[in-house]
C-alpha cells in the first residue's frame, strides 16, 4: 500500500497559492508531519506527489485529491489531522485511502459561485442569467495553450441553476466538465461578459463542491 | 478579507504574497494584546521574507506574549496601483489590518535603493512622510538596520533609529513607548527619554550645522542628546534569540530555505568593506548551539535545504564540527547544506565537495580587483596563486562554471589594474584547459564588475567615487580586453551606482531628495524595472543638491562627516590608519593574525572576549 490518496480543502488565504506553489507547500506538509515521502529515482530526486485537478488561484474547493507515495506504512485513520496541524491557513485535509480508481476517471465537478452586482437587485438578473445558460449554445473564446479560440460551453456545462439571488448576490450552482474538455468555472463569467454584458457581474468567486465520474457517481 | 481586496487579487501577479497565511506565522488575540507593532520591509515580499534580519526580530518581538508583530512589505507596481485607486491601505499580512490601527511601526532598513520605499509605505498608510507632521506620539516610526549606520539622510521621516543589532534594543524601545503611551506623554517627551537607550539615535536631537561651502560644520546636540550615539549588540549568540520556527511562505521567494547564523563580525578588514567594519566584534556560536538550531528550524519548516550564513565562513572556528554534526542529520534525509562566503582555498574546496554531492552547478569567487597591486590596497588577503588553485581543483571536481566578481573604480586603480582582471580570467580560462577531466562539456567564466561605492564605517569612507564617464570607460577598456569567447563580461550600470553613493554618504538635505524624487513617483528603485536615473537627476535639481558633491568628492580627514555623532564600534584612528595603510599597499594583518585593537572589543560585556 504505498500508493495514497489524500481529499482536502483549499479555501480562505489558501485559495491564493497557485498549483505550482501547492506542490512545494505539499512537500513541506509531509515533511513537518514526518511522512516518509518516496522519491523519484535518479539525478534531481523529486517527492512522488500529484496534485489530481489543477485549481485556478482564487477559486476554493472542498474536493482537492491529491496522489502520493509512501515508503512505509501510516495510520490512514490519522493522518488528515496529522497533516491539517501543519498546514498554512486554508489547507484541511479530510480523509487518506488506497485509491480505487485513477483520477483520469474524474469527469464532473460540481461547482458553487457568488456573482455580485454592485448596485443591481440579484432577483431581477437571475432568471436571464439561468436562460443564458439553457440556451443551446453557449459560445466562448477562450486562450489555451494552442491559442485563442471559440469554445461551446453547451454539453460541457450541466445543471446550471440559481440557488439564491438575495441582495446584489446570485449564488448559484452548476457541473462543469472536470476533464476533456475542462472547463474552468470562470469561463461562464467570460461567456457572460461576451455574450451578454449586462449580466455580467462586477466580482465572481467559485468553490469546487464535489467530483464525479462519467456516471454521476461520486468520485473517491 | 476585506471585500475590495479579495477584487483586487485576482488581477494582480502573484497574490499570495499578499495575503499571508504561511505555517508558522505568529497570530495573537488583538483584544489581548497590549502594543502592536507593523515590522515593514520596505521592499517586495520574496525578498523581505529572505532576509534573516526580520526573521529574527519578528520572532524576538513576538517571543514578548503581550506585544503583536505583523509584517508588511512593499507591494509590486501592479498591487501598489490596484490598492490606490481602490483606497485600500497599506495593511499587514497577519491581521489584515490597516497600518493605522498600529501602535509602532517599525522599517527595516537594509540598504539606500530602498528609501524611497519607506516614504510610499508610509504614505500607503495614510501617514505623513515626515516625522515633524507627526506631532501625536502614535504611531512611532522608526528603523533599524545596517543603512542607519548613516542616519543623516533618512533623518527626517523617523522618529528614531536603532543602531546595531536590535534584538534587545527594540524591545526597550517599544516598552518605554508603551508607558509613554499609557502615561500620555508627548512626542517630544518621549523622544528625549528615548534617547537615554543606548543605540537609539534621535534625529531631531541633531541640529546640522553647514559650512558656506556645503560641507558639514556639526551636528549640534540639542536637549541634552548623547554627544555620541553606540550600536548596539547581542553579546552571547548561544544565549541570544533565535527563531527556530521561522514563517514558511507558500510561494515562491528569492532564498527559500532555513538560514542558521554561524557567527557576527568579520575577521578580514577588506578596507572598501562596510560589513566587516560594522558588524564588529566577532562573536560566533558553538558548534553544538548551530546543529542543534538547524535540527530544529528542519523540522519545524519542512525546508529541504539549509544555508550556514556569516560574512566569511571559512574563518568559523567550528566549521568542520558543525558541518558534520549537519550533514549527519541532513544526509540521510536528502536535505542539503550550502555554504556561502567561502574563502579560495583547499580545505574550501575539500568542504564544497562534500555539501554538493549531486549538484554541481557555478562556483563564486569574489577577487573585487584584477592586480596583486590593488588587492593590497583593499586588504583582499587572496592570491593569484591560491584563486588560480582552487579554480583547479574545482575543475578537476567536475565544476564547469566559475563566476568572478570583481569592482571598477577602486582606490588608486589604473589601466593596468583594469586589464589584470581580463588577464586573470585568461589563466583561469588556461588552467580549465589544462585541468578539465571533461572538455566536450566546455565551461563558463563568467567576470561581473561594479562600480565601486565608497561606504560609511570603512576605511574608504573619505574616498572619491570615480565619476560614471571613468567608470564607462573603464567597462569599456576591459570589455575589449576580454577576447576568449568562454568569458562573458556583465558589467552594472554606472548610474545606480552614482545614486547609491550619494545616498549613503548623503546628510540631511540628501533627505529633501529622497523626498523629491519620491513625489515624482520613485519607489522600489533596487529594481530595473522602476529605477529612473533621470528622475534622480531632477529630483536632486529640484532641491538645489548636486548628488556628485556627495557621490564623486573626496572629504577631507578632518571633515565633520554626517554619521560623525554615530559609533559603530570602531575607531575613526583605525579606518584613517588603515586608509593611509592602502595608499601604501600595505597589507595590514586579520583579527586572528594579530589584534588591530579596533575599539570594537569594547561593546562586549566585560569578562567576552572577541572571537576575532
Amino acid at each position: 500500500m504505498d500508493r495514497l490518496r489524500l481529499r482536502f480543502e483549499k479555501t480562505g488565504k489558501a485559495v491564493y497559492i497557485s498549483h505550482l506553489d501547492l506542490m512545494r507547500v505539499a512537500q513541506r506538509v509531509f515533511l513537518r508531519a514526518g511522512v516518509p515521502l518516496r522519491y523519484s529515482e535518479g539525478y534531481n530526486p523529486h517527492a512522488l506527489i500529484s496534485i489530481c485537478l489543477p485549481l485556478s488561484v482564487g477559486t476554493a474547493s472542498l474536493c482537492e485529491l491529491m496522489d502520493f507515495r509512501v515508503a512505509a506504512g501510516l495510520d490512514l485513520q490519522e493522518l488528515p489531522g496529522r497533516l491539517t496541524a501543519v498546514s498554512p491557513e486554508g489547507i484541511r485535509f479530510l480523509e487518506c485511502y488506497e485509491p480505487e480508481r485513477k483520477a483520469a476517471g474524474i469527469k464532473w465537478l460540481e461547482v458553487g459561485g457568488e456573482l455580485e452586482y454592485d448596485g443591481r437587485a440579484a432577483r431581477d438578473i437571475a432568471g436571464e442569467v439561468e436562460e443564458f445558460f439553457a440556451r443551446e449554445h453557449v459560445e466562448v473564446t477562450r486562450r489555451t495553450k494552442r491559442g485563442e479560440g471559440r469554445f461551446d460551453l453547451a454539453g460541457h456545462l450541466r445543471g446550471f441553476r440559481v440557488e439564491s439571488a438575495e441582495g446584489e448576490k446570485l449564488t448559484l450552482r452548476a457541473l462543469v466538465s472536470a476533464q476533456e474538455p475542462t472547463v474552468k468555472p470562470e469561463l461562464l463569467l467570460d461567456a457572460l461578459r461576451q455574450s451578454a454584458p449586462p449580466l455580467a457581474p462586477d466580482f465572481g468567486r467559485f468553490t469546487r463542491i464535489e467530483t464525479y465520474d462519467a456516471d454521476m457517481r461520486v468520485f473517491r | 478579507m476585506a471585500d475590495s481586496l479579495e477584487r483586487i487579487l485576482p488581477r494582480v501577479q502573484k497574490p499570495a504574497r499578499y495575503v499571508g497565511g504561511e505555517y508558522n506565522e505568529v497570530i495573537k488575540d488583538r483584544a489581548q494584546v497590549k502594543l502592536r507593532m507593523a515590522f515593514c520591509f520596505p521592499d517586495v515580499y520574496e525578498i523581505g521574507m529572505s532576509n534573516m534580519g526580520m526573521q529574527i526580530l519578528y520572532g524576538a518581538i513576538n517571543a514578548e506574549p503581550d506585544i503583536w508583530c505583523e509584517r508588511v512589505f512593499a507591494p509590486w507596481g501592479d498591487m501598489a496601483e490596484e490598492m490606490r485607486r481602490n483606497s485600500v491601505p497599506l495593511y499587514a499580512l497577519e491581521s489584515g489590518d490597516a497600518l493605522g490601527e498600529f501602535d509602532v511601526l517599525g522599517f527595516s532598513l537594509g540598504y539606500e535603493m530602498a528609501y524611497c520605499t519607506v516614504l510610499d509605505m508610509l504614505d500607503m498608510a495614510g501617514l505623513p512622510v515626515r516625522s515633524e507632521d507627526r506631532p501625536e506620539l502614535s504611531p512611532l516610526v522608526f528603523a533599524g538596520g545596517t543603512s542607519c549606520c548613516n542616519p543623516e539622510p533618512m533623518a527626517e521621516f523617523f522618529d528614531l533609529m536603532v543602531l546595531g543589532e536590535g534584538e534587545e534594543a527594540d524591545i526597550e524601545v517599544l516598552r518605554l513607548f508603551q508607558r509613554a503611551r499609557d502615561a500620555g506623554w508627548t512626542k517630544s517627551a518621549f523622544l528625549r527619554e528615548a534617547a537615554k537607550i543606548g543605540g537609539v539615535y534621535v534625529p531631531s536631537l541633531y541640529e546640522p550645522v553647514y559650512n558656506s561651502d556645503g560641507t558639514l560644520a556639526e551636528l549640534r546636540c540639542l536637549e541634552g542628546a548623547p554627544e555620541v550615539v553606540t550600536k548596539r549588540i547581542v553579546t552571547d549568540l548561544d544565549a541570544a534569540y533565535y527563531p527556530t520556527k521561522p514563517v514558511v511562505p507558500s510561494t515562491e521567494i528569492v532564498h527559500d530555505r532555513v538560514n542558521l547564523e554561524l557567527f557576527r563580525g568579520c575577521v578580514r578588514g577588506c578596507r572598501f568593506c562596510q560589513a566587516g567594519y560594522v558588524y564588529r566584534p566577532i562573536r560566533a556560536r558553538s558548534a553544538q548551539k548551530v546543529i542543534e538550531l538547524g535540527r530544529e528550524m528542519l523540522e519545524n519548516t519542512g525546508c529541504q535545504e539549509a544555508t550556514l550564513l556569516s560574512l566569511s565562513s571559512s574563518d568559523y572556528r567550528h566549521l568542520p564540527e558543525a558541518c558534520d554534526g549537519l550533514l549527519d542529520w541532513c544526509e540521510p534525509r536528502s536535505i542539503s547544506l550550502s555554504l556561502p562566503s567561502l574563502r579560495a582555498d583547499n580545505f574550501s574546496m575539500e568542504l564544497m565537495a562534500r555539501l554538493q554531492k549531486v549538484r554541481r552547478g557555478g562556483l563564486t569567487f569574489a577577487p573585487e580587483a584584477g592586480t596583486q597591486r590593488l588587492r593590497d590596497v583593499i586588504n583582499k588577503n587572496v592570491t593569484e596563486e591560491e584563486l588560480l588553485n582552487t579554480c583547479r581543483i574545482a575543475f578537476e571536481g567536475g565544476w564547469n562554471g566559475i563566476k568572478l566578481y570583481f569592482m571598477l573604480g577602486l582606490p588608486t586603480e589604473t589601466d593596468e589594474d583594469v586589464g589584470g582582471i581580463a588577464e586573470l580570467a585568461a589563466r583561469v580560462l588556461h588552467v580549465w584547459r589544462e585541468s578539465s577531466p571533461n572538455k566536450q562539456r566546455g565551461v563558463r567564466i563568467t567576470v561581473s564588475t561594479s562600480c565601486f561605492v565608497p561606504k560609511p564605517h570603512s576605511p574608504f569612507q573619505w574616498e572619491a567615487q570615480v565619476d560614471m564617464a571613468e567608470y564607462r570607460r573603464r567597462v569599456e577598456l576591459l570589455r575589449r580586453s576580454i577576447t576568449a569567447k568562454n568569458v562573458t563580461y556583465n558589467w552594472h550600470d554606472a548610474d545606480t551606482s552614482f545614486i547609491e553613493a550619494a545616498l549613503s554618504r548623503g546628510d540631511r538635505r540628501v533627505g529633501m531628495a529622497i523626498e523629491a524624487a519620491w513625489r515624482r513617483g520613485a519607489r522600489l528603485e533596487a529594481w530595473s524595472d522602476y529605477f529612473s536615473f533621470q528622475r534622480w537627476l531632477d529630483a536632486f535639481a529640484d532641491c538645489g543638491l548636486d548628488p556628485a558633491f556627495y557621490a564623486t568628492r573626496e572629504r577631507g580627514e578632518d571633515e565633520c562627516l554626517p554619521w560623525s555623532r554615530v559609533n559603530m564600534g570602531v575607531r575613526t584612528q583605525l579606518l584613517l590608519r588603515e586608509r593611509h595603510r592602502a595608499y601604501e599597499g600595505k597589507l595590514s594583518p586579520d583579527c586572528r593574525a594579530g589584534c588591530s585593537a579596533c575599539g570594537a572589543a569594547a561593546l562586549l560585556d566585560e569578562g567576552v572576549k572577541c572571537d576575532g
